[in-house]
């Protein structure tokens, strides 16, 4: 049994945080894996909060979108999904690929095939953007301004 | 006599067809698509999402193109779509500490560590009309990025020279969930200006700035990134990452106070919206300093200091919805008027007649 490098979290994450052409290159082919719907997609409402000041007192800033889905495997390993959003597919995915996740069996042959990929795409389009950013860096110059001497 | 009146839905129904059709315009002109319209109208997505109070592009486009461009009605159109949804719960607060810079500039300090970062900005433009603006430019030239890009006010906070946000454990009151009371916390204050009418805003922090109630700003900070957004679902009972949000920050930094217990030090004013939205942010940061008025001792003398006069009445769906009722039919509310006015006048005629 090979170990992997994500916990539960980091690869919810990353499910949450790639988008669904990516996801749906990486591994659309979950959706063939059988699965119980415990609780078929469903698209409600969160409300985000922000910190007074940055890091004061919470307060709520307004609402976004976000499909949930729960799904049970052949291995009884319940798989949730909550990703920002209405799109039904991306979270049933996420949900199936949550819950192989947690088989043994599975996980590394699931982390080589689609989380390392997906963890490689986020990183680079944050490092693109990030480098975009960058080269709007103001470098200040200072003139000299003659004193008389 | 009440007469109840019907009629007109054949009338409605001509009217929405006509409505459609001004909606499609010139059919030789290709139709606009709502990716189009999230891709190449962002800032009034952004808008819509601001005030509809609803993070999602995809509605916000189809609200901006099913409103013809009317950005009010675009985010009537959100807030009415909000109401048919379930709400799951609340989610962590936002770390804006954590955000993944696109914009970053401050206007009180020059040299601050990682930079002042201009990032996707008008400012500095010529504002000159150009057909031509779309035309391919050279592609930017990556640089390599600052590893911390911290926050500008932080600096500030460590040598004791402004005043340092305190955080409450208590869950921040909702103004979806219970009616506006006064005086109102400062939590429910910012989700109301949140959601309020950028015009409105605008209007009541350039007033500040003209002497109606003085902050004495500086822009601090105003950032602009995407950040990672938690929310701890009851059957995991863990936080999880369920995407990022575009946000735009803004921290003022406003005019002194002391006491005698408090050496003098800076107070703050502070803004947070959806998108990429720096007008709204300043204007709320700066209208968020003025209704602390009371909390920080200083005498309510102007508009932008009347709590129940903003918060009453920046929410454009609300305001809208008061003004353009009036075009309605009222005929029996104006016939009463009507009958009374033509009664005054015959008893004043009457009385006349009697004096001659």
């Amino acid at each position: 049994m090979d170990t992997v490098s994500f916990n539960r979290q980091s690869w919810m994450r990353l499910l949450a945080l790639s988008s669904w052409s990516d996801l749906k290159e990486c591994a659309g082919y979950l959706a063939l894996v059988t699965c119980e719907i415990i609780r078929p997609p469903e698209t409600g409402l969160v409300m985000l909060r922000g910190r007074i000041g940055g890091t004061g007192s919470a307060f709520n800033m307004g609402e976004a979108t976000v499909t949930r889905c729960a799904v049970r495997s052949a291995k009884s390993h319940e798989g949730h999904a909550y990703i920002m959003g209405r799109n039904h597919e991306h979270a049933k995915i996420a949900a199936i690929c949550d819950a192989v996740m947690q088989d043994d069996n599975c996980s590394a042959r699931i982390e080589s095939l689609v989380l390392l990929p997906l963890q490689k795409i986020l990183v680079e389009r944050r490092k693109v953007a990030a480098q975009k950013a960058a080269a709007t860096k103001v470098d200040f110059f200072t003139l000299v301004r003659g004193e008389n001497d | 006599m009440y007469v109840a009146v019907k009629g007109g839905e054949k009338a409605i129904d001509a009217a929405h067809r006509l409505l459609s059709e001004g909606r499609r315009g010139d059919p030789s002109v290709p139709e606009i698509t709502t990716e189009q319209i999230s891709e190449q109208l962002a800032l009034a997505v952004d808008r819509v999402m601001n005030e509809g109070s609803l993070y999602d592009r995809g509605l916000a486009s189809l609200a901006v193109k099913q409103a013809r461009g009317d950005l009010t009605e675009a985010i009537f159109l959100v807030r009415a779509a909000r109401t048919t949804l379930a709400r799951f719960g609340y989610t962590e607060p936002a770390n804006t500490s954590a955000m993944l810079i696109r914009r970053r500039v401050s206007a009180a300090f020059k040299d601050i560590p990682g930079g002042q970062i201009l990032g996707p900005t008008f400012d500095y433009t010529h504002r000159l009309l150009d057909a031509g603006f779309d035309r391919t430019s050279p592609s930017l030239v990556p640089e390599t990025p600052s590893s911390e890009i911290p926050k500008v006010l932080a600096m500030l906070g460590q040598e004791g020279l402004i005043e340092q946000p305190q955080a409450s454990g208590t869950a921040p009151g909702d103004v979806t969930q219970e009616p506006a009371s006064f005086p109102m916390p400062r939590d429910q204050r910012l989700q109301t200006l949140a959601r309020g009418d950028e015009g409105f805003l605008l209007s009541l922090a350039y007033s500040t700035q003209r002497g109606f109630g003085r902050t004495h700003p500086f822009a601090g900070e105003i950032r602009l990134g995407e950040v990672e957004i938690e929310f701890t679902p009851v059957e995991l009972g863990f936080p999880v990452v369920i995407g990022e949000v575009t946000l735009t920050e803004c921290e003022m930094i406003n005019q002194f106070i002391g006491s005698a217990d408090v050496p003098p030090q800076f107070t703050r004013g502070y803004g947070l919206g959806f998108g990429h939205c720096e007008r709204k942010v300043m204007s709320m940061a700066l209208v968020d300093r003025s209704l602390r008025a009371d909390e920080l001792g200083e005498e309510r003398v102007a508009p932008a200091q009347d709590e129940e006069f903003v918060i009453s009445h920046c929410d454009n769906v609300q305001a809208t919805g008061f003004v353009e009722h009036l075009k309605l039919p009222h005929y029996v509310d104006f016939q009463s008027e009507l009958i009374l006015l033509r009664k005054l006048r015959a008893e004043a005629n009457v009385m006349q007649e009697a004096a001659e």
